[in-house]
């Protein structure tokens, strides 16, 4: 039943777990028969491991009511028996056909739009298509202006009606630090670089694409990770599915958390790596895997693996879990194995001075041998960066496809992600950047302290500025985009295939730009709609999955 | 008043069933059709109930009657 998404030749998703039958037990190896004697009491989770912890870790996952779930799958029950229902109407051509058809040529192919991922869109996402992809037309600062927009075919097309819904509640973007903005000084910057280079570069790193501002950058990002060197790149997705491949090749393993992001997957696969898969944030069964690889090596010849290769994330940006890095740091040396880690949320968002995951736990960055991160969120810009020892980074530059071939960073990007991250090192003269880190922290700690007392089930660390809120039915997916846009709130809502199936959620990124009176709104729009769609489910009853003992009987091998 | 508080209520109710069976996101058209069966199938458990439970509840009160009293006769 839980084969490795990798494995069973899915699609790359976001967290690469997508079979339905994941979707109650598939946490860090819980698995609903095997209840631990604890499971039923309340436990709030404080981690085991005291000696490497510099700071209380309490991480949460509340487990899913039974009453919740087999209403969930009854929705679900419903809605594919009227799929079946509108699949047969237009198959018999009673209804028009608006989606993707093979054509009569293709007939006695393979077909192409049969499998369950074309019918859960076909009939599932459709319905509640107008929650996503809006288009919004301001800076998506801690406020946004909305295109309204509407269907009168039931979402299959849209029309805009000219006009704006004005002052929407920003709660999606993952604007972390507030430099999502168009009024301070680094709008200033950025436009006195613009006048000076141009926007285009037109050539590649290697060739005429050189700039001194990308060498200025690559220092820059040194200096406040604490590295030796940095390589930066345009694209944070590239950043990931272009240097995997560099780095490790046939003959190498790589050890995937099972949550990680489709970037980091579509590396892992594209590199020609055996890949193994983890439960997520789980120690005993990254060392359970580690263990085996050192002792059995490669399978058939079983000569020792050339690298093993740890991909974690920091801020996990569906669960809003934090990395265990010093107890992966600690396996990672006692194994001889290496560490990515992609800190795409964590970076500026976590830490005292905004350094990530590294800074929050109180380690030294060298014990990452490669830190990956992008520009995307807290910066406000957009791009990537790897960075690590210098031999690393040199061979990088050299074999990277995304050096080699990608048109370097536009200078106005490059210029937003100095001045950004000179305003949080404090280089600018001002404590505008502390204020931020520490308006963030706050912010997330009120914020989850809040839902919680609603009553709400939240998953994840308690200092993520990541907050899922569950909402498990398929209809309140679209209910509560619906409700929550109608009250002037912005929220993102997720479901299948970037969460388990039964596991929907709204996805909640607070911002140092949001002042408490705005989260104070936010908060009531999200108790009234709470209300409204009966989403208060929790019976504070904890998850106790990451402290469980691990043993043999909740743990299912992923096989090469 | 208190007319205006029922009738909220019961349109919340709805909305719940709406959102708990997923007819929220149907097309008018299948929610009569789901309507239509729901309200068939209970009408149909209810007529059911009524025709049938009082015979089996008198023919299940004569059987018990016999089996724990089997001295009083009973003469149906
Ligand atoms: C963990 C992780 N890695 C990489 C990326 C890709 O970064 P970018 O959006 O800058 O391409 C994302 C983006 O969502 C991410 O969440």
């Amino acid at each position: 039943m839980k084969r490795s998404a990798e494995k069973v030749g899915w699609q790359p998703r976001a967290n690469g777990c997508s079979l339905p039958a994941h979707g109650c037990d598939r946490k860090n190896g819980y698995v609903r028969g095997f209840p631990g004697p604890e499971s039923h009491s309340q436990i709030h989770h404080i981690a085991h491991n005291g000696g490497l912890y510099k700071r209380p870790f309490n991480e949460t996952f509340e487990e899913t009511p039974m009453l919740v779930a087999v209403l969930t799958y009854v929705g679900y029950g419903v809605l594919t028996l009227f799929g079946y229902l509108r699949d047969f109407l237009r198959q018999w051509k009673i209804e028009k056909c608006h989606n993707a058809t093979e054509r009569d040529e293709q007939k006695d192919f393979v077909p192409l739009y049969q499998d369950f991922e074309n019918f859960y869109t076909r009939n599932l996402y459709m319905r509640i298509r107008d929650s996503w992809n809006r288009p919004i037309c301001s800076v998506p600062g801690a406020k946004v202006d909305m295109l309204e927009r509407v269907s009168h075919d039931y979402n299959w097309t849209f029309k805009y009606t000219g006009n704006i819904i004005k002052d929407v509640i920003n709660m999606g973007s993952y604007n972390y630090l507030g430099f999502a903005e168009n009024t301070d000084a680094c709008k200033k910057a950025v436009a006195e670089v613009l006048s000076q280079y141009g926007c285009g570069v037109c050539s590649t790193r290697q060739e005429m694409g050189n700039l001194d501002k990308h060498e200025e950058l690559e220092s820059l990002v040194a200096r406040f990770l604490g590295v030796e060197s940095v390589l930066a790149y345009g694209m944070g997705f590239a950043t990931n599915s272009m240097n995997i491949p560099a780095l490790v090749g046939k003959g190498c393993l790589i050890l995937s958390d099972e949550l990680n992001h489709a970037s980091l997957v579509l590396g892992a696969r594209l590199s020609g790596a055996t890949i193994r898969i983890f439960k997520h944030n789980n120690m005993q069964s990254l060392e359970k895997l580690l263990k085996d690889a050192i002792v059995y090596g490669q399978p058939r010849t079983h000569r020792p693996w050339k690298k093993i290769l740890i991909i974690v994330e920091g801020i996990y940006s569906m669960e809003g879990s934090i990395v265990r890095l010093p107890e992966v740091i600690a396996l990672k040396k006692k194994y001889k194995s290496y560490l990515y880690m992609d800190e795409a949320h964590s970076i500026g968002a976590l830490g005292p001075s905004g350094r990530g995951v590294v800074e929050y736990f109180g380690l030294n960055p060298e014990d990452v041998d490669i830190m990956m991160g992008t520009f995307s969120k807290s910066f406000g810009a957009a791009g990537g960066y790897v960075g690590g020892k210098k031999e690393l980074i040199d061979y990088l530059r050299v074999y990277s496809h995304s050096t080699v071939y990608a048109t370097s960073f536009s200078p106005p990007v490059l210029q937003q992600i100095i001045a950004s991250m000179k305003c949080i090192m404090g280089e600018d003269g001002t404590t505008f950047g502390k204020f931020r880190i520490q308006q963030l922290a706050e912010n997330t700690r009120y914020f989850r302290r809040q839902l919680k007392k609603m009553g709400f089930i939240i998953y994840g660390n308690e200092d993520s500025p990541v907050v899922p809120l569950m909402l498990y039915m398929p209809a309140k997916i679209g209910a509560f985009g619906r409700e929550m846009l109608k009250r002037h709130v912005g929220v993102v809502v997720v479901g299948f295939p970037a969460t388990p199936i039964i596991e929907s959620r709204a996805r909640i990124c607070l911002s140092a730009s949001h002042s408490r009176e705005i989260l104070d709104t936010a908060l009531k729009k999200i108790d009234e709609v709470g209300n409204l769609l009966l989403l208060k489910y929790s019976r504070h009853r904890v998850l106790p999955l990451l402290d469980r003992p691990f043993d043999e009987t909740t743990y299912e091998e992923t096989d090469d | 008043m208190d007319l205006k508080q029922i009738k909220d209520y019961i349109y919340w109710l709805y909305f719940q069933y709406l959102l708990v069976t997923c007819i929220y996101v149907l097309e008018p058209w299948e929610r009569s059709v789901f309507h239509t069966i729901t309200i068939t199938v209970v009408a149909m458990v209810v007529y059911t109930a009524y025709v049938f439970v009082p015979i089996h509840v008198r023919l299940a009160f004569g059987f018990f009657s016999q089996v724990f009293g089997s001295q009083t006769e009973n003469t149906l």
